[in-house]
């Protein structure tokens, strides 16, 4: 466990952000994702997402993903290939299938299929850029207010997550180094599920032990329930708006409004069905540039952005 | 945060009425017994303490004595956490333990355990130390000072903004103590904190406790199996044996005490000066020097130091792989059990962990691996067992190459011992008396065994038996006599043939097992030479021996130290019956005990010594 796809504190603008507007950014881009079905802009947003992870400084990890991507997409094409009905270009005919009628394969349900394909390529894009860029500690902090416990018990889930892929590997690799090397069979599984189930129960009762100490169980803010701490809610400590977070946020709304206008405007329009339609004119192409420019932007402003 | 903290304490201080609360102790164990749920065996036993205010106190006793236990009592996880049943009364800071959970009382005592892995809860530094004040309920500024402040001091500032899963084991620790410290609690309690930090980080971690201790009048109880560390700085030691108080006194009673009543719990001066016959037993290298001094024994006050006979003899078998000699030891001259030449080590995008390694073993030889935590012990442990392939450089084995690694645990399997090994095995391992029980319940030394046992393939015929064996910091969290168990066992396969490799930070281990020593730094091999020289010369690659006796004679064991001592003795005598005597230095109440039976009070004269 190298601790690829955990955060890391880098010198990128988006890092230097606090975390709840890179949260509110990556979920920004992930509206436009969803919003949008031209392909181009989907391409656009692909080239966004992937310029503004290297610019993050996390480029190869998430350019990394898109193996996964792939896999996840390669399905989804085709299954809707095999199952779309509403096409009307054929390109294959595989004949009576019996109780699912002709197996037409239409170019349309293709086509679909890849757009959809891209989306969840998109989203996967930027579910990971946010997790290695955007502080979960920080964001889950935010959330304290309302649910102190419910906030600390995700954080402590995001933090176990590496701890305990680390025993796996360490477990994994106490095993090879017997001489009769990892086993094989059902019992032998069993038998390393427990040792990787005990080992677990013994750092999560340590992990438990050092909760309790830190008073996990003694107070919830706001609960009242403290009998120390008096100064409990008496006022959050202010952070100056920085001009990331400024550069990020009019990012998110800007990205926003640019997929509202571009689906509302026809701007974007795709139709798959029952014939394909894409609009391509220099509407189509402001705005796959202006989506370019608004997730881009952001990350140009290097000033400030040391640790 | 001050603030806070003194609203704290007044609150905590209403909670319990002033007469329960005794003014000087903060710490008061009153007959405290105490068993872990499903065991009939006490871990604590009518235990009756108190510790003041500003006392730094060490807890000394062998692995599974209630020192661990003593700690989770006076915190309130025993028996709030733990369960179990519990008798008499724990107070700290006034509050009675009976009453108040652990979350409360952890309101005014920091806790440090062995370790920091799991004592990281949180995903960055700054949030970690924030957790504590963060869940007492502080205001968002008190909690950015405490953690400001506690980073400052603990020179842990340029961390915050870490991930705390990236930090080496050093730093984990000293963020886990951060994280006990930030709400500046009066008491600290730490259970063998330097078991797993190289000699470098533990001297900087007892240092940093020491500052608390006298800056901030901060309450220390500290666990630690080598008390060399940390006696010259301890005010007090309590001594556990099968969970009551076998000793309380100062550092140096506790000492004297030890010699006669536990040897296993002597630090190697004082080994080194009860075998010599020397007092006071010395609690630090100063103080031991000093009383050197003092008799003129000082090997560096010296012309030339005579090496005595066992260390003679003992370098000049060292040139004989382990005693094999003739035939044997030209066979294993010509054909290594072990050779990596060239190795590196280059993780794709990241940095080199090994730097072109030459390394080889001959059959027989024992090597110890040093270095600081990241130096590349493990990942070269882990390239000769074939777990890692080298990016660059060749690695040639004469046969198997049996891999410990650090944590004996990973290698159980089952729930009972008899099912890891065959009867024969367990019998060669000596573990056969804890056929039934289950691997995990076992000491540390035991576990250790099993382990080894595991990886050898012990049992299953002559063809099996590795020709190297490999351990990964198998002394973590050991006591001396484990350690010494352990290090007749590496010795006695060696002598058998097989080539021992043993990463360690600790040098009286690898002076115990080891002829060799090779230092990494940076994934490089920076020193490499026999390990009477090596553990020698250096501040902290060095034999406490060694220190105390400048390296004189190079790295010995306290019993080759004290034929050193005993034979400057000698020739100090011859001396003085040649030259005039100018006046005897010995104080009046550092008598000098002979270490001959037949010896007559010496009379050591300082300048005829010159």
């Amino acid at each position: 466990m190298n601790g690829t796809f955990f955060h890391r504190r880098l010198p990128s603008p988006l890092h230097a952000a606090r975390a709840w507007v890179g949260a509110l950014w990556a979920a920004a881009l992930s509206v436009a994702a969803l919003l949008l079905y031209h392909p181009l802009a989907l391409f656009a947003l692909v080239l966004a997402v992937l310029g503004a992870a290297a610019g993050a400084g996390v480029g190869r990890e998430v350019a990394g993903r898109l193996r996964l991507a792939l896999i996840v997409a390669l399905p989804i094409v085709t299954v809707n290939v095999l199952v779309a009905r509403e096409g009307l270009t054929v390109f294959a005919r595989l004949g009576d299938l019996g109780p699912f009628g002709q197996g037409d394969l239409t170019v349309e349900a293709l086509v679909y299929g890849a757009v959809i394909a891209l989306k969840v390529t998109l989203l996967i894009l930027i579910t990971t850029l946010a997790s290695l860029a955007v502080d979960p500690d920080e964001l889950l902090r935010g959330l304290r207010r309302l649910s102190f416990r419910s906030a600390l018990t995700a954080s402590l889930a995001t933090r176990m997550v590496p701890v305990l892929a680390a025993d796996a590997l360490r477990l994994a690799e106490a095993q090879r180094t017997r001489p009769d090397g990892l086993q094989n069979g059902a019992s032998a599984r069993v038998a390393l599920l427990g040792a990787v189930l005990g080992g677990s129960l013994d750092r999560a009762m340590d992990v438990a032990a050092t909760l309790e100490l830190r008073g996990f169980a003694h107070h919830a803010p706001g609960s009242g329930t403290s009998s120390v701490g008096s100064n409990a809610g008496a006022g959050r400590l202010r952070r100056p708006w920085s001009r990331h977070d400024l550069a990020f946020a009019a990012s998110a709304a800007a990205v926003v409004a640019l997929a509202l206008a571009g689906r509302l405007s026809g701007a974007a329009s795709f139709d798959a069905y029952p014939l394909l339609h894409v609009r391509l004119d220099a509407g189509t192409l402001a705005l796959c540039a202006a989506l370019l420019v608004a997730v881009l932007l952001p990350l140009a402003d290097r000033r400030g952005i040391e640790p | 945060m001050r603030g806070a903290g003194s609203s704290r304490e007044a609150s905590l201080a209403r909670e319990v009425p002033a007469r329960e609360m005794p003014p000087a102790r903060v710490l008061a164990f009153e007959h405290v017994s105490y068993r872990y749920p499903g065991r009939s065996d006490a871990a604590l036993d009518d235990v009756s303490i108190g510790i003041a205010a500003g006392e730094l106190c060490l807890l000394a006793g062998l692995s599974g004595h209630g020192k661990s236990t003593l700690l989770r009592a006076a915190c309130g996880l025993a028996p709030h956490f733990h369960g179990g049943r519990f008798a008499g009364r724990v107070t700290l800071c006034g509050l009675d333990t009976r009453e108040h959970g652990p979350a409360h009382l952890g309101g005014v005592a920091g806790v440090l355990f062995q370790d920091p892995e799991t004592q990281l809860v949180m995903n960055s530094v700054r949030a970690e130390l924030a957790l504590a004040l963060e869940s007492r309920g502080h205001s968002a500024a008190a909690v950015a000072r405490g953690v400001e402040e506690v980073a400052l001091a603990l020179g842990i500032d340029h961390l915050l903004d870490r991930s705390t899963h990236e930090l080496s084991g050093g730093e984990k620790q000293r963020v886990a103590l951060g994280a006990a410290l930030v709400g500046r609690p009066r008491v600290v309690l730490l259970d063998e904190p330097t078991s797993q930090l190289d000699p470098v980080a533990a001297d900087e971690l007892i240092g940093l406790l020491w500052r608390l201790n006298q800056e901030w009048e901060t309450t220390i109880v500290l666990a630690e199996h080598r008390l060399e560390r940390c006696l010259a700085v301890a005010d007090r030691v309590i001594a556990l044996r099968d969970g009551r108080v076998a000793h309380d006194g100062e550092p140096g009673e506790f000492l004297a005490w030890a010699a006669r009543e536990a040897p296993a719990l002597q630090t190697p001066g004082a080994r080194l000066f009860s075998l010599a016959g020397l007092s006071p037993l010395p609690v630090g290298v100063k103080q031991a020097r000093a009383t050197l001094r003092r008799h003129g024994l000082l090997p560096q006050d010296r012309v030339a130091a005579p090496a005595p006979a066992e260390a003679r003899h003992a370098q000049a078998t060292r040139g004989t792989r382990n005693g094999l000699t003739g035939r044997k030891a030209r066979k294993a001259q010509g054909s290594p059990a072990l050779a990596m030449r060239g190795v590196w080590h280059e993780l794709r995008n990241g940095p080199a962990i090994l730097r072109g390694v030459t390394l080889a073993l001959a059959p027989g030889e024992s090597v110890a691996l040093m270095g600081r935590n990241g130096a590349g012990k493990s990942t070269l442990l882990r390239h000769a067992a074939g777990l890692l392939e080298p990016t660059r450089g060749r690695i040639e084995c004469a046969g198997r190459v049996a891999l410990l690694l650090q944590n004996p645990n990973d290698y159980f399997l089952h729930d009972r011992v008899a099912d890891e090994l065959s009867a024969a095995a367990l019998a060669a391992a000596g573990l056969k008396e804890f056929a039934q029980r289950n691997p995990r319940d076992l000491s540390g030394g035991e576990r250790q065994r099993l382990a080894l046992a595991i990886v050898s393939g012990g049992g299953k015929g002559e063809g099996d038996a590795p020709a190297t064996i490999a351990l990964d910091e198998p002394t973590r969290g050991m006591d001396r006599e484990a350690k010494a168990v352990l290090a007749e066992e590496l010795r006695g396969r060696a002598r058998d043939g097989q080539a021992v490799l043993v990463a360690t930070h600790d040098p009286e281990f690898a002076c115990a097992c080891a002829e060799r020593v090779v230092l990494l730094a940076d994934g490089r091999v920076i020193a490499d030479g026999p390990a009477t020289e090596l553990l020698a010369g250096g501040w902290y690659f060095a034999t406490e021996t060694a220190r105390i006796l400048a390296g004189a004679g190079g790295a010995l064991r306290p019993e080759q130290g004290a034929a050193l001592l005993g034979a400057l003795r000698s020739s100090a005598r011859e001396l003085d019956g040649t030259r005039p005597v100018a006046r005897p230095t010995v104080a009046p109440d550092a008598a000098l005990p002979n270490a001959a039976p037949d010896a007559t009070p010496p009379k050591v004269p300082l300048e005829s010594a010159r």
